[in-house]
């Protein structure tokens, strides 16, 4: 049972993503991206991890792509097609595709992973006590940081997206 | 009867969505689908680090503090990103990676 879950997820990753890098009306890909991105959550519920699927709906889901679907409102014609690549350029990215598909999956395939079969412990109150402890092996300070990253990311994209005062020459 | 899923059937399902990430990086050529296409690469190599943490080492935690800093870092980026193409957009009216040769050579 377990394995024809897995295998319905992945399939439903796997055909999603391929529609949300094909498709040609650029809002129907961000609505195909959002449902892969639901897929990789519906993955991390199936490996028992609901802290993690729960933080990939709530910023993947919720965050990011309501972004991406309010910044193509704002800088396209909707409706419109997307303009293609040429053909040579889709034949030798298809190429370059297939090729790192092989190579990687048949690493993947010949290494030998030594599976450990203890029951992860993925309590919230675990996840919350490693990432604020400052002993040895806490999160304490990559979390800080990453906090300052964030701040300086939504100072930084204020002061590039505001409309300046004079006026911008257009080519 | 069906063989048991293990990590290796884990780690294809995300090279699998690794490189349909990467063909959407070479072919397209808005910049918002590009930003799109970076996003499923990097779910990919979330789900490579989660996957690690259950199931070779379940006793600790440190994939799933990693694929944390990822998604934060990951959303800093959409956010910048984002902001630069409006003002692209403001700038150039559109938003082709092809047409936009201003800073070129």
């Amino acid at each position: 049972m377990e394995t024809i879950v897995f295998y319905g997820i992945a399939l439903f990753i796997f055909i999603t993503g391929i529609l949300a890098v094909t498709a040609r009306h650029i809002f129907r890909a961000a609505i195909w991206l959002l449902f892969a991105l639901m897929g990789i959550a519906a993955l991390y519920f199936w490996m028992d991890l609901n802290f993690v699927a729960a933080v990939q709906i709530i910023i993947y889901v919720g965050g990011i792509v309501v972004l991406i679907i309010f910044s193509i409102f704002l800088t396209q014609q909707s409706g419109q097609k997307m303009a293609q690549s040429s053909l040579l350029q889709y034949i030798f990215s298809i190429a370059a595709v297939v090729f790192g598909t092989a190579f990687i999956g048949s690493i993947i395939a010949r290494f030998y992973f030594v599976e450990s079969h203890v029951v992860m412990n993925t309590a919230v109150e675990n996840i919350g006590a490693q990432l604020m402890s400052v002993q040895q092996y806490g999160y304490a300070l990559p979390f800080e940081l990453v906090s300052i990253l964030l701040l300086a990311a939504m100072i930084g994209s204020i002061v590039i997206a505001m409309k300046q005062k004079t006026k911008i020459k257009n080519s | 009867m069906m063989q048991q899923i293990t990590l290796q059937h884990i780690l294809l399902l995300s090279t699998a969505l690794f490189f349909i990430g990467v063909f959407g990086l070479l072919t397209r050529r808005n910049m918002i689908a590009i930003l799109m296409s970076i996003e499923l690469m990097l779910n990919s190599v979330n789900i490579n680090f989660v996957a690690f943490n259950k199931y070779l080492y379940p006793e600790k935690l440190d994939g799933v503090f990693f694929f944390l800093f990822v998604i934060t870092v990951a959303a800093a980026e959409a956010a910048v990103a984002i902001a630069i193409i409006i003002h692209l957009y403001r700038y150039n009216k559109q938003i082709d990676v092809s047409e936009t040769e201003e800073m070129r050579y």
